[in-house]
């Protein structure tokens, strides 16, 4: 179990977070969405304590702010937006890199297995910094899932948290990348995604918290906050929720294009 | 997850190719170093000196002061004071995420530079039996303070909250490197003719005043300092992603940037007290390096420490035979050698990548 609450963050002066509550549970995708500058990346970055915060931040059951960097890495693994690399690492050093101290097993079999599931396993030998946007952001992954590999550890569930894994992906390995998540949460684990794309969201979200302007709109199963007044509300556009003819997924698109 | 893959087919694998350099490394150094013992400028070789002693024959005092009080306390300390230059580059590169960093970009080095000048021109104004007793160790000390005086001064301006920002520090180092420049340049103003002919030697590098003292004194502050530095491999590998992800990876940021300042601090101060302004060591030997096995932190400081401790012995056994019997400063040698190398590298990798 995640669970913040009453999470309030200022920068400079300025109040980003107005108390927000989030949880979330394990063996769940659950996604943060909101308007650009509505606090999604404030509020991932208060919950992984890259950011000052104020309020209770729990990981299974875990005050976060009392464990050391290595206990918390060993329950879960943080993909940020873009990351930079500083030296030319190649692709499974960068993999390497996710494996903590006392991993057990190979650890190259590991990162190679890890590079194998987002399709890079070829790229392996290839200098990190010339690859392309997309393909840097699934390394990335591929060293998030390396460290948190096994779902459940202990009896603990692990977390992925992520903030806007599929951003830079097309259609085909955002597909790929969210089934992994949904094959972690069903293994057992915690995933939490911050998402833009709401289509993708309907489709493999469990929870959803809602958010705009640093407070939180609406936060329940995916289904129930996906409606059009709170998605319109959120969004400050008319949006309408349907529901595709074999009624399985959702779909969404502007109110007024197709009326 | 589940594993999908069977066969484990690994790319060139450079952590191989970083140990095998190890071995390479260390042999090299002993030859470079037992080739130093056999240069000099009195004309005394080691053949001929092994060959008396094999003959049961007894070393003249002259040849035992050449080779146990000049030349081998020198060759030690040579090895040192490069061995702690390269390491100290390696590490303020790896937390500064930059190639380029170096212990004189952040004003480090001229912090103790300011230190030793200001201890030559100012400690013959102290009462004579303050230097009486002081003697020789001024200048060291100095540097040595410096050094850590600046470092103290820009992690406290860097630092708020627990937190270093490494932009603020970089700029802080520039604006105190200025300083201590227009500092010195006081210094040199009121300096007289011998001391400034001493200030040049001095700001040139040499390891012409090698002793046993000064190995007793900074011999161990290096070696501690370098032994530090070898344990922070898988921290500075990690800060490569940034600092963020290097803490979600486990690692204890705050305190490995903690660790790599002081071993900087305290490797580049002994090293710059014990032989003034010896450049470039501390940039080259890693780009060498990472050029040659790969960017690891881990083998990559133990090679640095080799590499820079056969470049250091090298350079210094070229300025003792070069214009002998006289020597010449061997900051002039590293800079001479070093630079074209620096600037090489970067010709080389202009638009491919960045190392
Ligand atoms: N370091 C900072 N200093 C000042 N303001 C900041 C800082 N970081 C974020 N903010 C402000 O906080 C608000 C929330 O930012 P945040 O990055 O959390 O938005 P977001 O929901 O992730 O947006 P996006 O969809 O564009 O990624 C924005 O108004 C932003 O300007
Ligand atoms: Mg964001």
């Amino acid at each position: 179990m995640l669970s913040a609450r009453n999470i309030r963050v200022d920068i400079g002066g300025t109040a980003i977070l107005h108390g927000v509550d989030f949880t979330a549970r394990p063996g769940q995708v659950t996604a943060i969405a909101g308007p650009n500058g509505s606090g999604k990346t404030t509020l991932l970055k208060a919950v992984t304590g890259e950011v000052p915060s104020t309020g209770d931040i729990m990981l299974n059951g875990y005050d976060t702010r009392t464990l050391p960097p290595w206990q918390l890495a060993a329950m879960r693994g943080v993909l940020p937006q873009s990351t930079v690399l500083a030296f030319p690492f190649t692709v499974i050093e960068v993999v390497r890199m996710g494996l903590l101290r006392g991993t057990s097993g190979n650890h190259d079999r590991r990162a190679m297995d890890a590079l194998g599931l987002v399709g890079l396993a070829d790229y392996a030998g290839r200098y990190y910094q010339e690859l392309s946007g997309g393909e840097q952001q699934r390394v990335q992954f591929a060293r998030v899932l390396a460290q948190v590999w096994h779902p459940v550890e202990n009896g603990e569930p692990r977390w992925i948290l992520l903030d806007e894994p599929v951003a830079s992906l097309d259609i085909g390995h955002q597909l790929e990348v969210m089934r992994l998540l949904r094959d972690y949460a069903e293994a057992g684990g915690g995933v939490v995604a911050v998402m833009h794309d709401l289509n993708l969201t309907a489709m493999f979200a469990d929870s959803m918290t809602l958010i705009s302007g640093g407070r939180v709109l609406a936060h329940g199963t995916a289904e129930a906050v996906m409606t059009d007044v709170n998605l319109s509300r959120a969004y400050n556009c008319p949006l309408r929720v349907n529901h595709v003819p074999d009624n399985v997924s959702t779909f969404l698109h502007p109110a007024g294009a197709t009326g | 997850m589940t594993a999908v893959s069977t066969t484990l087919a690994l790319p060139v694998d450079r952590r191989q190719r970083a140990r095998r350099l190890h071995l390479w490394l260390a042999a090299a150094l002993a030859v470079v170093a037992l080739a130093s013992l056999d240069t000099g400028a009195t004309g005394l070789s080691l053949p001929h000196l092994l060959g008396t002693l094999a003959g049961g024959g007894e070393l003249s005092a002259v040849e035992r002061t050449v080779l146990f009080d000049i030349r081998l306390p020198r060759v030690f300390l040579g090895m040192c004071v490069g061995a702690a230059l390269a390491v100290s580059g390696t590490v303020m590169q790896g937390l500064f995420r930059n190639p380029l960093a170096d212990p004189g970009i952040v004003g480090v080095s001229s912090g103790a530079g300011l230190g030793a000048i200001g201890a030559i021109v100012l400690g013959a104004a102290l009462p004579v039996s303050v230097q009486a007793v002081i003697g020789t160790h001024l200048v060291p000390v100095a540097a040595f303070v410096g050094s850590w005086l600046t470092t103290l001064t820009l992690y406290r301006v860097a630092t708020r909250r627990g937190f270093t920002s490494v932009a603020t520090m970089l700029l802080a180092g520039i604006a105190l490197g200025a300083l201590f420049a227009a500092l010195s340049g006081v210094m040199i103003y009121l300096a007289d003719d011998r001391q400034l002919r001493d200030l040049t030697f001095w700001g040139l590098g040499s390891l012409a005043g090698a002793s046993w003292a000064k190995l007793v004194t900074a011999g161990p502050i290096m070696v501690l300092a370098m032994l530090v530095a070898f344990t922070l491999g898988r921290g500075l590998n990690g800060l490569a992603l940034g600092e963020a992800t290097a803490s979600h990876i486990g690692i204890p940021v705050q305190r490995l940037k903690n660790m790599a300042i002081l071993t900087v601090a305290a490797a580049t101060g002994a090293a710059v007290a014990v032989s003034g302004g010896i450049g470039f060591i501390g940039i080259v030997v890693p780009h060498l390096l990472r050029l040659a096995s790969g960017p690891d932190h881990g083998p990559l400081l133990i090679n640095s420490a080799l590499l820079g401790a056969i470049l250091l012995v090298i350079a210094d056994t070229i300025a003792r035979v070069v214009v002998a019997p006289t020597e010449l400063p061997i900051g002039i040698i590293t800079a001479v050698l070093g630079a074209p190398v620096f600037l090489w590298i970067l010709l080389r990798r202009r638009g491919i990548l960045e190392v």
